[in-house]
């Protein structure tokens, strides 16, 4: 045995080998449900879509909705809040993008109503640009909903959502 | 550190018991015969201040946990339930309420005192570093517990605080989405920080367990910040002197905290939070607790979020630095003139933080905010290390008993 100067694997090294491996395999089952169980739940993303009637949004006004625990604005734009949010250069914003691609019809926009900071709720018609002001940390967003000054890094997030007539939308 | 007398069981059981288990002689030499700097002043009895406030804070909340629910639609009912019809109900959560305050108070005032006397100096860096996973522990607990009720303060701490995650590229909304179990904070997450916070202040004593193992290790540094170099002249036993000096400042403190808990019981709170949560409308202000507001205070100082998100967690975790940032051969500030000057202009800033984070992130406000968040890291990472390179120093005695006028000392009597 001394003198053996490449020892060949023996029964320990194979029981080590196949322990280890089973143990590993093991733990890793363990763990994964232990970690998922902290994922939402099936009653979280059952709540997926919701549908709102908008004839009786007058125009200049919010409405708030919820969408999977959150606001959603529905926001009826009046002719100059669309052409504030339309005519701004976008070298000017933090996080550049054009009105056309946040709305699906320039008198609608809709977006959630979740600062991109620090997730409190921003107030509307507020704030230097007249669209939304975060009491939290101070940001402002404009009638586009995005975001144009203080510590918030991107635009209020636009949901999925369809017209499912003109009067009707589904958000989700 | 070894010195005084040695355990002998007196009684037939504790032989008996000894022989199998040495628990008891394991107090004895850790509370008892333990041997500590007879020139330790009252700043040394937050030590023990912090060991009762953990148990009082375990015990007040295990009996509020008998009545609390952590549902959203029933635990703001359940809080009113506690303060109204629960015998005593009112009394055990606003000690649990003000006794996190207090605990708040003891641990900055102990990690101060550290800070003053060089105690987290060669060899207590680990002692020191277990010190600040205790404070994160803490921090975390208190954040959870706060939660609890379900009042709009609750619902929007936590929202803001869960959300500093999303700051992390790429899988920050993931990991959001994960601890809060769902998009936005709901059920899902008030279960499971009820389950955490009961977890935590366990944790919280096993952390405590290996920060008292490593401080008996070590030894207790004393206001000279030079190590005990005669056990018997310059040490006393733990008790009857430091159990009973501990006693005595735990009786001034526990005075004010039951003036906080009977007199001013919402004076820290925020009336806001006897409101119930309201997932659809933010509070026009929004502050945390007033343990939290300096780290709040750096967060909103920074205009960028990833970056504002980074300042806050540095500045709690270069505290764990300290022993490798302050480069002094010196260990306590007694013998630090430039250092004394320092210090207190670092107490007055990062109790000015405290200020600005309860003010609007706005004007004059903001501005101070930036200036004295500037300063706070500076302190760290330019003043201490270059304090030691270049600081005149005064001169240290050569032993405790030197400093405290007393002829012998180990060089000209050594003893037996
Ligand atoms: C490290 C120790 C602890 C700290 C710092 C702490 C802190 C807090 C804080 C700040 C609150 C909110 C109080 C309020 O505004 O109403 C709270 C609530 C609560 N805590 Fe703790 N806690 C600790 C340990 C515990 C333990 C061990 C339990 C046992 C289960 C517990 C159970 C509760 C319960 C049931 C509430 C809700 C009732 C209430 O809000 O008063 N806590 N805790
Ligand atoms: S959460 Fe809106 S500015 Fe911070």
């Amino acid at each position: 045995m001394s003198n053996a100067t490449k020892a060949e694997p023996n029964r320990r090294d194979i029981l080590f080998l196949a322990t280890g491996a089973a143990a590993t395999v093991a733990a890793g089952a363990a763990v994964w449900p232990l970690i998922a169980q902290m994922n939402p739940d099936a009653s979280t993303l059952a709540l997926a879509s919701t549908e709102l009637d908008i004839s009786a949004i007058p125009e200049g006004q919010i409405v708030t909705v919820k969408w999977r625990g959150k606001p959603v604005f529905v926001r009826h734009r009046t002719k100059q809040e669309i052409e504030a949010a339309q005519n701004v250069p976008l070298a000017e914003l933090p996080d550049p993008q054009a009105d056309s691609a946040r709305v699906k019809k320039p008198e609608w926009l809709v977006v959630v109503g979740v600062c991109t900071h620090l997730g409190c709720i921003p107030t509307g018609h507020e704030g230097e640009f007249h669209g939304w002001f975060c009491p939290c940390h101070g940001s402002t967003y404009d009638t586009s909903g995005r975001i144009r000054s203080g510590p918030a890094p991107s635009n209020l997030e636009v949901p999925d959502y369809a017209f499912l007539s003109d009067t009707k939308i589904k958000i989700g | 550190m070894t010195g005084h007398s040695t355990y002998t069981p007196k009684s037939g059981f504790a032989r008996w018991l000894e022989r199998r288990l040495p628990i008891l002689g394991f107090i004895h030499e850790s509370f008892v015969a333990y041997p500590v700097p007879k020139n330790l002043n009252y700043l040394w009895t937050f030590g023990a201040i912090l060991s009762f406030m953990l148990v009082a804070q375990i015990v007040t909340g295990i009996v509020l946990a008998m009545h609390y629910t952590p549902e959203t639609t029933l635990a703001f009912d359940s809080i009113e339930h506690i303060m109204r019809d629960v015998n005593w109900g009112w009394a055990l959560r606003y000690a649990h309420a003000n006794g996190a305050s207090m605990f708040f108070l003891a641990v900055y005032i102990h990690i101060f005192r550290g800070m003053y006397y060089g105690s987290y100096k060669e060899p207590r860096e680990v002692l020191w570093i277990l010190g600040v996973v205790i404070f994160m522990l803490m921090m975390a607990t208190g954040f959870l517990g706060y939660v609890l009720p379900w009042g709009q303060m609750s619902f929007w701490a936590a929202t803001v605080i869960t959300n500093l995650f999303t700051a992390i590229p790429y899988v920050g909304n993931s990991i959001t989405t994960w601890l809060l179990g769902g998009y936005s904070v709901d059920n899902a997450t008030l279960n499971r920080f009820f389950a955490l916070h009961y977890l935590l202040p366990f944790v919280i004593v096993a952390i405590v367990g290996l920060h008292v193992w490593a401080l008996h290790v070590t030894g207790q540094n004393n206001p000279t910040g030079v190590e005990v170099k005669d056990i018997e002249k310059e040490t006393v036993p733990f008790t009857p002197y430091a159990t009973l000096k501990d006693a005595v400042g735990l009786v001034v403190f526990v005075g004010l905290f039951a003036w906080l808990t009977f007199f001013v019981p919402n004076y820290t709170g925020h009336p806001d939070n006897y409101i119930e949560a309201n997932p659809l409308v933010t509070p026009p202000h929004i502050v945390p607790e007033w343990y939290f507001l300096p780290f709040y205070a750096i967060l909103r100082a920074i205009p960028n979020k990833l970056i504002g998100v980074i300042a806050l967690f540095a500045s709690i975790l270069i505290v764990a630095a300290l022993p490798w940032l302050d480069t002094s051969k010196v260990r306590s500030g007694v013998y630090r003139p430039a250092f004394k000057k320092f210090y207190w202009v670092f107490v007055f800033v990062a109790v000015g933080l405290g200020y600005l984070g309860a003010q609007p992130a706005e004007g004059v406000y903001l501005i101070a905010a930036r200036i004295l968040m500037a300063y706070y890291f500076l302190h760290f990472l330019v003043v201490l290390p270059l304090l030691g390179k270049y600081e005149q120093t005064l001169p240290e005695p050569r032993s405790i008993a030197a400093s405290l006028g007393e002829a012998a000392t180990p060089e000209e009597k050594p003893h037996a």
